[in-house]
């Protein structure tokens, strides 16, 4: 009920009373009744059984397109007017109106569907003082109800008590926001205490008052009032509807919002409805033909007035006017009349085909092999689908980095331990061999411990390490020792490891594999397993890492008391802090870190320390005294860590490989290659985008130079940028050059579009979220646009969410470029929604991108298919389309016009009606339906052969207005053709039994099979592949209307319906004259000609890219496609270090809060979520609990 | 999307390898090439001008003899007459002459025409109602409103066959005689019949079903179009079974003409007795014209057409000509094209990068 009444209350425009302040009693269904809030019932469906009609044609009728034709169709009822019956708008219109109203009838009913699924999950509630089972929609606000692990969260929830200690709870909210990693929320203590006594919380009468339902996901203030007490609520007691409850065993919670009250329900607000540049396009052409239409009309109405007082007013004899209507008022009547007849101009079934169209290219896309991935059984998916020839035109992409570029999958690959390096392999003769998937791994099994799915294939380093080597298993040791990882071992043996950043897992999991094993952690002791031997090292002090130091340490003891000082950092900041005996060794590792960096691997140095007893002792002291002191404490830390961290001992070097996902580079440089512009927006640390920068080829050697605009105030960024540009073009104006134009409807839409500049050479830029704030202000933006512009790659990092948005933004309005972003995480939300295009990278954790996205794919390199296959494809068929759809339509209607002025422009048209109610219906649909699904001028190889193929739809080459006038021009001559041909025929003709063939309906039979054998054969001519079902539909369009008219023109349907198919036997009479098909052949020879001639001399003359390629196509097979070359480069460049790492989780690992009572299910979520954008935007972290439980379920399956 | 499929395992979801699906149905793709085109274009003009000039040849056997009689001769009394509607009672006839020089050989046909009267307006072609002149009897006494504002009369009775269309018919009667070399005036024998559409004579205008009554029984209680002289029934006095809908001169008139200027055919030379056998001998001739038709008033002429015709129709030389000159403008655009490729894209040339 309650729903039905707010629904008829959104129909009468009533909302309820706005809420101001929420008040729950729990366990009070009648106290919370009183309040009328909505129940946990979701409706996302838009129709019933019986408002499906009313509101639905309601919906319909507000197409403009729509409207208009019921307009005319009203006009058509006035006798007076009505130049044409009823029927010719009627039934074109019912029939859009179905399609259309089944069309949303089948979305609603998916609707519905999804919704009573929702609705009828079952979730325990406590009612009366029993756990009953109850569905979803009936759990109402105030109700306590009970969550088990792995269950989806009912509705908004207050958390009152929890199976875990502290009264933790974790959940998953990848649903919600996209983040992947488990977050904890800690129930009030004491609500806690309740635990699970069904009778203890069936008499718990606490009262919240809160916010009112919202959509911010970050926020939340309210009070409970237990027994006169008050208690503050935050965001971390409150669950939210779409998370999943993990790893806890149970919690209670009590229901605050439900349903459509809920978070995620506010928060799935209407996307923006995204229209393509065609669509923009379109609305303006429709509106200049409406222009075109009255002025047409108006012109013709005064003929009319002017015929009528000539000539009109003495044939009265014969055909008396009506009453009262005189010269004026036949004109009047008269442009009315003419806007019926012309009314084909905008053609109904523009919109419907336009739609149709876009539809098939969309399957075509979800059809693709191609782009499906089958590792995990992921399709690409057309979400949105109408924007498919926007894909044609893209201009920039914006990227994110981590999932989209990268794997987000860290291996270790190399390292040098003690000057020597392990990782590579070498054939006999001494080369390097290529490693790919086949390579033979080393065999770890004699690890019990060791991680299958590591993968390592050197075997020199095992041997050395089990030989005994001291340096290479001190280098072990460290990798196990220093770092900020949780292990968990659910079962013996059977080690998790939950890192902070998957840099730090790839290594601690190197070490476990190669005999150090992490077992586990207490905030004082850290135990691992050397070679066997489990040794528990006591944690005196973790040194944790910070942007500033840029390495991190540890200093433990040994059983047998030795103190040590574990180091691992950036190369150029241990360097400094090293012993000098390290000399010799420094310029061996160097040597390997920059073939490291050369390869595109993120580096650290380890070196380590022995450390002094009583050094040791005086140092804590300090220590101690320092980390409590009130004032200036973090100085004297970073003066204390300083003071240890020196006269290191190099251990040697690791490298870790940020796994590019597959094709990548080769991907960045077709898209290069098709002029498209590729922006990096990430929210990494500047060295790991750089690295990735140089690792996916985007940031090049051979680059003139690669600018770094990192400063913190506006004035120094702005002299960045400047400097910046002057360095690539010297004679560069000061000022923009902004071409400053209208458009839009009626010219309301102001643009400025900022210049391409010409830069000699190739350069890159970097930016980092600091700078990019202030760049993006108002007065720097345009400087940032043009320097960015003029750069081969730009790169930026750090950048928050907005950010991302606001640079699409910006050259969105100043370059009128199409836009596409890519990405596959939450952060990515705001940019895939601000550009044209929005691609979600599927198949990884996390949908909130993918939801949000009007493309998804579940690897990046499909963005070249997606781009220089279907995109161009549509974009051709789509202009393919237009164009012709209105050479038919204004050749068709044209021909009214050049008739009027031989009928006293009475409004007659030159067809059957039944004809102009067929013609855009019937006969010429089917064929530009198949020419604009099948149609390629080169497939989809040669294509990726020519990626300079994509350069002409991003300049808008194929359909513009300039394409549009000629598209008039072009049926101005064609209709002139295709009527003054058949009149100078049939003109003071006979047939050759000298009965009548200058008839009328002689002519109109004759003048409209002229016209749809002109535009098949126009129609034939810009079909570029003719498949079976374009010949079908080609050959059979033309046989049904042969078919058709012979069988309207016919004896029997006469006499059944004698007014309505007048034309009895025209067919028959006129068109077995030879007379009338020499007419054809010339009308037709008239039209075409012209078209191929002027087509094979622009062939001849100016070849475009696509001629070229077809002529190739014609002449030689494809060549083999290039190998695939490793992409592997000569740096000297270093990345430093290059952990996406943050600071303070050594603090975390040691803190009091995370004593194990129960160590086998110890588990640790890593991001207590401070708030604020930055925190989004934290890298994915190592999370092998969603793994299991896909193992575990695939098992079960 | 589309229809879930009962796969399962680890490539359920992956899409058909058809060629459909996949975009890869086998398929033609012409390409204009010089070697198709130019040989076409040449093809074209030299089928144009053979074409044109058998068309050409075609027509000129034609002889046609066009006679304005609007106010020719004595025919200019009868035009000043007709100049004023309260005389179109009166009768009036007069006389036309002329002499073919060359005799007119096989079928002749005679033809009225019409100048600058429009058939083709779209209130004066909406009005008629073909439900009634295909016999339906209930549309007889009650034609469609679609024959506004010739329905009914005055007294309210209705009109049959209503409508501007055929109250406006033309009814302006022709004979022909032959003034043989000897001076002896011989009627110039006509077929009146067989001038229509045989669908237009057998399906699309049908009298009433009369039974046992006459036509004259049939038609009581409807009354003849306003400018009619004679009731529809008693159009062809010489011929009962040409009157009602189905008289030809009514049928010729109801398919109305495209375009303001037309000629309609009136009859054909009956061949079967001297001098006619052969068609029109040369010589004098006249016409004897009953005069009704106004045509003063819209500023219209009439004419008298005689013609013979071949399979291409009457003598209308404007498709000859125009095969004519657009195979020249073919060969000029083939010459052109020609040029073209000779200079810019002879052995793929222009296609190089």
């Amino acid at each position: 009920m309650g729903s039905v009444q707010s629904y008829f209350n959104n129909l009468r425009g009533k909302e309820k009373k706005q809420e101001e302040e929420r008040h729950v009693r729990a366990n009070d269904r009648a106290f919370n009744l009183s309040y009328n809030y909505a129940n946990n019932a979701i409706r996302t469906s838009k129709y019933n059984i019986f408002t499906f009609l009313p509101l639905n044609l309601f919906e319909q009728f507000r197409r403009l397109a729509n409207a208009y034709f019921l307009f005319l169709l009203l006009l058509q009822l006035i006798p007076q007017i009505s130049s044409l019956s009823w029927f010719t708008t009627a039934v074109p219109l019912v029939m859009v109106l179905a399609m259309t109203a089944v069309k949303d009838a089948n979305d609603d009913i998916n609707r519905h569907k999804s919704d009573r699924q929702v609705n009828n999950r079952m979730v325990s509630v406590l009612i009366d003082g029993e756990l009953k089972n109850e569905k979803w929609m009936n759990v109402q606000v105030g109700d306590i109800i009970k969550l088990e692990s792995n269950q989806f969260v009912t509705a908004d929830l207050l958390l009152l008590s929890s199976s875990e200690p502290l009264n933790l709870v974790y959940v998953e909210t990848a649903e919600l926001d996209g983040e992947t990693n488990l977050k904890v929320k800690q129930a009030l203590t004491l609500t806690g205490e309740m635990e699970d006594s069904i009778e203890t919380l069936s008499n718990f009468k606490g009262e919240v008052r809160c916010e009112p339902p919202n959509n911010r996901l970050d926020k939340f203030k309210g009070t409970l009032t237990v027994n006169g007490q008050n208690y503050g609520l935050d965001n971390d007691k409150i669950l939210l509807r779409g998370c999943t409850l993990r790893n806890t065993e149970w919690c209670f919670g009590l229901v605050i919002f439900g349903g459509p009250d809920t978070k995620l329900m506010q928060n799935s607000g209407k996307t923006k409805f995204k229209r393509t540049n065609i669509d923009h396009l379109m609305n303006v052409l429709v509106l200049w033909i409406f222009g075109f239409l009255f002025t047409m009309c108006f012109i013709l109405a005064i003929g009319n007035a002017i015929w009528e007082v000539k000539e009109g007013s003495v044939f009265t004899v014969f055909l008396p006017r009506d009453q009262g209507v005189n010269a004026a008022l036949s004109s009047f009547l008269s442009f009315w009349s003419y806007v019926i007849v012309l009314n084909a101009v905008v053609p109904i079934s523009l919109y419907v085909s336009v739609e149709i169209i876009r539809l098939g290219n969309s399957y075509f896309i979800n059809w693709d092999r191609k782009m499906y991935y089958p590792k995990n059984d992921t399709p690409a998916q057309a979400r949105t689908t109408t924007l498919n020839e926007e894909l044609g035109q893209i201009k920039y992409i914006f990227s994110d980095k981590t999932g989209t570029l990268t794997q987000n999958i860290m291996t270790f690959n190399k390292c040098s331990i003690n000057g020597k390096n392990y990782g590579d392999l070498y054939d006999f003769s001494g080369h390097r061999v290529e490693i790919t998937e086949k390579t033979q791994k080393v065999d770890f099994s004699w690890n019990k411990l060791a991680d299958p799915k590591f993968a390592f294939h050197d075997y020199s380093l095992l041997e050395t390490v089990r030989e005994g080597n001291p340096e290479a298993q001190a280098f072990f040791r460290l990798l196990a020792l220093c770092h900020t990882v949780m292990p968990e071992e659910k079962k013996e043996g059977e080690l998790n490891y939950q890192a902070q950043s998957p840099d730090e897992g790839a290594l601690v999991t190197a070490a476990r594999n190669f005999g150090f094993v992490f077992r586990s952690r207490t905030p004082e002791t850290i135990t691992i397993m050397e070679m066997g031997e489990k040794v528990t090292y006591e944690l005196l002090a973790v040194l944790d890492f910070n942007n500033v130091r840029k390495r991190m340490s540890v200093i433990v003891r040994h059983p047998n008391g030795k103190m040590t000082l574990y180091c691992k950092g950036a190369d150029t900041i241990i360097y400094e802090r090293l012993d000098r005996s390290c000399k010799k060794l420094m310029k061996v590792t160097t040597d390997h870190l920059n073939e490291y960096a050369g390869d595109g691997l993120r580096t650290l140095v380890l070196a380590h320390k022995h450390l002094e007893e009583n050094y040791m002792e005086e140092w804590t002291q300090r220590h101690h005294e320092a980390s409590t002191a009130l004032e200036g404490r973090e100085e004297r830390l970073d003066q204390l860590y300083e003071e240890i961290e020196k006269d290191l001992i190099l251990l040697g070097a690791t490298a870790v490989e940020d796994k590019l996902q597959d094709g990548v580079p080769q991907t960045i440089e077709q898209l290069a290659n098709a002029d498209i512009k590729l922006w990096v927006l990430t929210g990494d640390k500047q060295e790991t985008a750089e690295n990735i920068g140089y690792s996916c080829n985007m940031l090049r050697e051979d680059m003139k130079e690669v600018f770094i605009v990192a400063a913190h105030t506006a004035e120094e960024v702005k002299q960045e940028l400047q400097y910046a540009r002057r360095m690539m073009c010297p004679e560069s104006a000061e000022q923009p050059s902004v071409k400053k134009c209208r458009a839009g409807l009626f010219w309301l839409q102001k643009m400025e579009t900022v210049q391409d500049e010409k830069v000699e050479g190739d350069y890159g830029l970097i930016i980092n979220g600091h700078s990019l704030a202030y760049a993006l202000e108002k007065d720097l933006e345009l400087e940032l646009l043009r320097t960015a512009c003029m750069c081969q790659t730009v790169i930026c990092c750090r950048v928050t969410p907005l950010q991302k948005a606001q640079v699409v933004e910006l050259v969105k309005k100043y370059k009128q470029a199409i836009t596409l972003a890519i990405g596959d995480g939450a952060n990515d939300v705001s940019m895939i929604k601000a550009a044209h295009i929005g691609v979600g990278i599927s198949g990884q954790e996390g949908m909130q991108a993918v939801l949000s996205s009007d493309f998804s794919f579940a690897q990046f390199r499909y963005l070249q298919r997606l781009l220089l296959v279907h995109g161009r494809w549509s974009y051709i068929r789509m202009c393919k389309f237009l164009q012709y759809f209105f050479y038919k339509n204004f050749t068709f209607t044209f021909m009214h016009f050049w008739y009027a002025f031989f009928c006293g422009f009475s409004a007659q048209t030159v067809y059957d009606e039944w004809f102009i109610t067929l013609y855009n219906l019937v006969y010429t649909s089917l064929p530009i339906l198949s020419l604009s699904l099948f149609d390629q001028d080169v497939n989809d190889r040669w294509s990726f052969q020519y990626p300079q193929l994509y350069c002409p739809g991003q300049l808008n080459m194929y359909f513009s207005k300039k394409a549009f006038v000629w598209c008039m021009l072009h049926s101005c001559y064609s209709s002139l053709v295709l009527f003054f041909i058949p009149w100078g025929a049939i003109q003071d003709t006979v047939r050759d039994d000298g009965r009548d063939i200058a008839d009328y309906q002689s002519f109109a039979s004759l003048a409209q099979t002229c016209l749809l054998v002109v535009v098949s054969a126009q129609l034939c001519l810009d079909t570029y592949y003719w498949t079976t079902v374009n010949h079908f539909f080609v050959w059979g369009s033309l046989a049904a209307y042969f078919a058709i008219t012979f069988t309207m023109y016919s004896n029997g349907m006469f006499l059944i319906f004698t007014s309505i198919f007048p034309f009895i036997g025209t067919a028959r009479n006129s068109l077995n004259q030879p007379n009338a098909w020499l007419t054809m052949f010339l009308t037709s020879l008239l039209c075409v000609l012209p078209v191929v001639a002027l087509r094979f001399i622009l062939m001849q003359i100016r070849p475009t890219i696509n001629d070229r390629v077809r002529y190739k196509m014609q002449k030689d097979t494809l060549p083999a496609p290039p190998p695939r070359r490793p992409v592997r480069r000569v740096s000297t460049r270093r990345s430093g270090y290059a952990f996406s790492h943050s600071q303070g989780y050594g603090a975390l690992v040691t803190s009091e809060r995370f004593l194990f009572k129960r160590p086998i299910k110890s588990r640790l979520a890593f991001s207590v979520q401070p708030d604020g954008p930055l925190a989004r935007n934290l890298p994915q972290v190592f999370r092998p609990i969603a793994e299991e439980l896909h193992e575990s379920q695939s098992s079960k399956s | 999307m589309g229809k879930a499929k009962d796969r399962t395992g680890p490539l359920a979801r992956r899409p058909d390898n058809s060629a459909f699906k996949q975009q890869r149905l086998p398929a033609w793709s012409p390409m204009l090439t010089a070697n198709t085109v130019l040989p076409f274009f040449y093809l074209l003009a030299l089928m144009c001008l053979l074409l044109g000039v058998w068309l050409l040849l075609t027509v000129q056997s034609t002889q046609e003899l066009k006679l304005d009689y609007t106010d020719l001769g004595s025919c200019s009394e009868c035009y000043e007459l007709r100049k004023n509607v309260s005389y179109a009672e009166q009768g009036c006839r007069c006389k036309v002459e002329f002499y073919i020089d060359q005799t007119f050989k096989g079928d002749v046909f005679f033809y009225y025409g019409l100048r600058n009267f429009h058939q083709n307006l779209r209130r004066y072609m909406d009005s008629r109602d073909d439900a009634q002149t295909v016999g339906r009897e209930s549309q007889l006494k009650n034609p469609s409103t679609y024959c506004e504002p010739f329905i009914k009369d005055k007294d309210g009775v209705p009109i049959a066959p209503c409508g501007a269309v055929a109250n406006s018919m033309f009814n302006d009667s022709f004979s022909f005689n032959y003034q043989t070399s000897s001076g002896h005036i011989m009627p110039v024998p006509l077929l009146r019949k067989g001038l229509t559409w045989y669908t237009d004579k057998n399906i699309k205008f049908r009298n009433p079903k009369t039974g046992n009554q006459t036509l004259a029984q049939v038609f009581e209680g409807t009354r003849q179009p306003l400018y009619w002289q004679k009731p529809v029934y008693d159009l062809d006095p010489s011929d009962p079974t040409n009157n009602g809908f189905i008289n030809e001169d009514l049928i010729v008139w109801m398919r109305e003409a495209a375009f303001p200027n037309f000629k309609k055919l009136y009859g054909i030379l009956n061949r079967a007795g001297d001098p006619f056998t052969h068609g029109l001998p040369k010589g004098n001739y006249s016409i004897q014209i009953s005069y009704n038709f106004p045509v003063q008033p819209f500023q219209g002429r009439k004419l008298v057409v005689l013609t013979t015709l071949t399979w291409f129709g009457g003598q209308n030389l404007f498709l000859p000509i125009a095969y004519l000159v657009t195979s020249s403008l073919i060969l000029l655009m083939a010459v052109v094209l020609t040029v073209a490729w000779w200079k810019f894209g002879k052995d793929g040339k222009n296609m190089k990068e």
